[in-house]
């Protein structure tokens, strides 16, 4: 029997139907993966084989069946499932089982996927790498020496490294399109407002989006399609209509214009990322696609402004974990201000203190107009680039990011060159728009390679369809990780 | 030294919406502790605000009955504060684009007016309550997101006196609109003040002391009449103002310093980035704008104009909503408002007063009140035996002219019936007879009254008075 868990949800769903395989063979063939690679992976957060089986076993065997009915799908450890452990890998949040489902998972859920588990992060999704996390840091299956990106680089691995179908992530700034350039698979950061944030646990509100990490970008457009939609639980979802991503990402890129922003071009992108980039932009161009160099004339503030936004949101959204209703209360506590100190102490990792007290400084009294203030305004001037872009292109296109993945350990002790690790991805967060990486090469260590689309405003259906006509005439992401 | 008061008023105000103001629990007060919780509301990670419409719509009436002008764009931002009764560690507020601004409000000092300026009118999310007991806390998390409305008045009040005015002008507004309970003791409405005093003629405020912890609105004035003589004398024994918040003390008639918790709070106010600014639909305002009821200065003017009442009359009876609407549905049927009025603000008023109840809720309907004073004009009744007639109607909820039927408190005036009663109470009471007949007219009340007494009060007065007048002078 083939190794179900290698291929994707959309081979899944054909061979279902056809009666070929049932979801507990596929199950069974997930669980053996996890029992065989996940020791060296560590791409899961909370994981328990019986609970996973149950769930298959519990399926509705009525003919009618939801669109996603016995795919199997993991989900980043942000994104609340009801009486789930659900931590932000965190161990502020130690033992925390939300009692409500973050509107993705009732949406999944109701198309009959099964929910397998969670899958590592770097804490509150603070960090390019994974090695934030209280659970200890996931590796790249490509090297396991070497970071899988983040963070969502627990969703990256398992998927990259066949422990998963697909996976759900979360990115305020790049953290799934960067852990999924860096893994070598697909990932897609809607448009803010695409899909609800209800029971994603906050990092920074305006900033974050669910969206999935996948084999290919049939099943990107898949799970996107899932999880889109507005939701009244969430004041930023939009109302508006989602589109049959499958069938427009089909058509031709032919005439399509995409830009090509030479402010992402610079020092410090690793040449053998840029010449896999160059070959990317020549290819879309044999497939009829016209590329014009351009500028995004604020790109070089975009790193600045997240951090302050960003952390500002996040000291405010992270005040809650305080030791008073859920997660850890540190013991030994005399009164309420030595609860909140030893609680939050003892509860959030070095990089959640340190962006904790950079947006409460941001937010001063004092400090407010010079930092958080500005950066507001800095944030609009970016989104204008895009705006004006997006009048004369119907894409653009980037690396993912300025380098393969990174050693662990090589960067976690030095925070600016941490950061630098999303300086092409967060300008799509600040301007609110959607982005997807996909494969496009491997460096001579054999590490993939991330090409980052990024798109108007909700219009997922262009930035798929130029992944897909690529990914149609490439074959990068079908080479797989030896592990 | 002659000094003046300075207050400005910060009154919270629950709003009666349904459900709270950013999630679908109930309102209802009393329930079981968090009983009225969801993750919403209890703070959750991952949970998200959604704007209750009803709450934003009852804040703009009161913003339009204060006159206020309303912000285009309405946004919220978030107040960053640490305490275990702020489930999410920062309260959702409005800042530096309240809801509304700029409004007036009227108070009646004596003969004359006075207007009171409203900086500010926000939105906000109440927190939950904490019961501290002896070695630990306990949280209810009912009252968590409750819509509330903060209304600050601009430091325009010069007494406690006027300070108690507002809050009855504003309460009485409130009322009218039907926005909150306003009941103070459940905390529906809340009143913290600032107070400062300064020398006669300064321009410069004072340093001023903010006042919590008042749970009525004579609370607040005794407060406030306590505060500013306790600030007067520090003054004149040389000492300075600290500017802090104080706690009154009800019981004692004192306030006093609350022990001081932290410094100045940094706040840390930024966009809330969970609710999307949106602007005021101009529609939605012209129909809160509609659906405003004559509120109790036009009403108040309107009933001395069309009813010739005087202003006293009338600020009394339009000072409560429903009065004044007992007022207007018994003037419709019954054309003496000046006998309406006087009954009101009489004998039912001081039953209301008595029994602690509410005009609404009085078996004595308009209609009956009407039919009884048409009773006393035609001579079914007299005055006196009304009064007890009231009281009965409104014990019993019975008709008037049943009860006076079946009771048997029709006035006599047929004089065939009180003559054998007028020569009685002559022969019974010769000494006042004689009196009377030598000039002393006081003698003559007296003996009206006994005839009066002889008949339960059903007695026709003026004829009464007649007959024994002309039996006595006429066996002269």
């Amino acid at each position: 029997m083939m190794e179900l868990n290698t291929l994707t949800a959309h081979n899944l769903i054909e061979l279902l139907k056809k009666g070929d395989i049932s979801p507990l063979d596929i199950c069974n063939n997930i669980i053996n993966r996890i029992e065989k690679t996940e020791k060296s992976l560590a791409a899961l957060a909370h994981f328990d084989k019986e609970k996973a089986l149950e769930r298959c076993g519990n399926l509705r065997k009525t003919a009618e069946k939801g669109g996603l009915w016995g795919i199997p799908i993991f989900i980043k450890d942000n994104i609340c499932v009801k009486d789930e452990l659900t931590t932000c890998s965190s161990k502020i949040l130690k033992g925390f089982k939300p009692p409500y489902n973050a509107t993705v998972i009732d949406k999944l859920t109701s198309l009959d996927a099964i929910l397998m588990g969670k899958t590592n992060m770097d804490e509150f999704a603070f960090g390019s790498s994974t090695e934030t996390s209280c659970y200890g840091p996931t590796r790249n299956p490509w090297d396991l020496e070497r970071i899988p990106g983040g963070s969502s680089g627990g969703s990256a691995a398992a998927v990259a490294g066949d422990e998963a179908i697909f996976a759900l992530g979360s990115d305020t700034g790049g953290s799934i399109r960067q852990p999924a350039g860096v893994c070598g698979v697909v990932g897609l950061k809607p448009t803010y407002g695409r899909v609800s944030r209800y029971g994603l646990i906050a990092f920074a509100s305006s900033l974050d989006q669910i969206g999935p990490i996948t084999k290919d970008v049939e099943d990107a457009a898949i799970l996107l399609k899932a999880i889109s939609g507005h939701d009244e639980m969430d004041s930023t979802s939009a109302d508006m209509p989602v589109p049959d991503y499958l069938s427009g990402m089909k058509k031709s890129i032919k005439g399509l214009k995409i830009g090509v922003p030479k402010e992402y071009f610079i020092d410090g992108l690793d040449k053998e990322v840029k010449d896999s980039i160059k070959a990317a932009i020549e290819k879309l161009e044999k497939l009829g696609a016209v590329c014009e160099d351009m500028s995004l004339p604020h790109t070089e503030y975009a790193v600045s402004v997240y951090y302050l936004v960003a952390t500002a949101e996040a000291s405010s959204n992270l005040a809650r974990f305080d030791g008073v209703q859920y997660g850890l209360r540190a013991d030994n506590i005399k009164s309420m201000m030595d609860m909140y100190k030893k609680t939050r102490k003892e509860g959030f990792g070095d990089e959640a203190k340190r962006r904790i007290i950079l947006g409460t400084f941001a937010l001063s009294s004092g400090y407010y107009d010079a930092y958080y203030s500005k950066a507001l305004k800095v944030r609009t001037l970016i989104r204008t680039d895009f705006d004006k872009a997006f009048q004369k292109f119907d894409a653009i296109v980037t690396p993912t990011s300025p380098t393969a993945a990174f050693k662990i350990g090589e960067k976690i002790s030095d925070p600016l060159t941490m950061y630098l690790s999303d300086i092409f991805t967060i300008s799509a967060n600040l301007a609110g728009i959607p982005g997807i990486s996909i494969p496009c090469g491997f460096t001579k260590n054999n590490l993939p390679i991330g090409l980052q689309i990024l798109g108007k405003p909700f219009d997922e259906e262009t930035i798929l369809k130029v992944a897909y006509n690529y990914e149609q005439n490439t074959d990068w992401h079908k080479r797989k990780p030896k592990l | 030294m002659s000094y003046e008061i300075v207050i400005g008023l910060e009154v919270h105000l629950q709003l009666n919406t349904k459900s709270k103001v950013f999630c679908g629990c109930s309102t209802d007060f009393g329930s079981a502790p968090n009983t009225q919780t969801c993750p919403v509301c209890l703070g959750f990670p991952g949970s998200l605000p959604v704007l209750n419409r009803q709450a934003l719509e009852l804040g703009a009436r009161v913003a339009i009955a204060l006159s206020c002008q309303i912000a285009k764009e309405i946004r919220f931002d978030r107040k960053n504060y640490f305490y275990p009764d702020l489930p999410k560690d920062y309260q959702i507020s409005q800042f530096d684009q309240p809801l509304a601004q700029h409004g007036i409000l009227n108070i009646v000092t004596g003969e004359s007016e006075k207007k009171i300026r409203i900086r500010r009118v926000h939105l906000e999310e109440d927190t939950g309550k904490l019961f501290h007991q002896k070695d630990h806390s306990l949280i209810d998390f009912n009252r968590s997101g409750m819509p509330l409305l903060e209304i600050v008045s601009e430091p325009d009040m010069n007494s406690p006196e006027e300070a108690y005015l507002y809050l009855t002008a504003l309460k009485s507004i409130l009322e009218y609109i039907d926005v909150s309970d306003c009941n103070m003791e459940e905390g529906s409405l809340r009143c913290d003040a600032n107070i400062s005093i300064r020398k006669k003629g300064d321009s410069v405020l004072g340093t001023k002391t903010e006042i919590k912890n008042m749970n009525s609105f004579k609370g607040v004035k005794a407060a406030l009449e306590y505060e500013s003589k306790r600030q007067m004398d520090s003054l004149e024994g040389g000492k300075r103002i600290v500017q802090e918040t104080r706690l009154y003390n009800a019981e004692k008639c004192v306030t006093e310093p609350m022990r001081s918790k932290e410094e100045a709070h940094d706040y840390r106010y930024f966009p809330e980035p969970d609710l999307v600014p949106f602007d005021f639909e101009e529609s939605l305002l012209e129909r809160i704008h509609k659906d405003i009821p004559e509120l109790p200065e036009p009403k108040k003017n309107r009933f001395i104009k069309d009813y010739l009442l005087s202003n006293y009359d009338a600020a009394v009876i339009v000072s409560d909503k429903n009065t004044a609407n007992y007022f207007e549905k018994c003037v419709g049927l019954y054309d003496n408002p000046k006998a309406v009025a006087n009954w009101l603000m009489g004998d039912i008023s001081a039953y209301i007063k008595e029994n602690n109840v509410l005009i609404k809720d009085l078996n004595l309907k308009p209609e009956h009140l009407a039919d009884m004073l048409k009773m006393i004009d035609s001579g079914v009744i007299t005055g006196k035996i009304a009064k007890t007639l009231l009281i009965e109607v409104i014990k019993t909820g019975i008709d008037p002219r049943k009860l006076v039927k079946e009771k048997g408190l029709e006035q006599i005036s047929d004089v065939s019936l009180l003559e054998a009663t007028t020569s009685q109470v002559i022969s019974e009471n010769p000494k006042s007879a004689e009196d009377f007949k030598n000039g002393k007219e006081n003698a003559l009340m007296f003996l009206v009254g006994k005839v009066m007494q002889k008949t339960k009060g059903r007695a026709d007065p003026s004829k009464v008075n007649g007959m024994l007048r002309e039996k006595l002078k006429g066996a002269e």
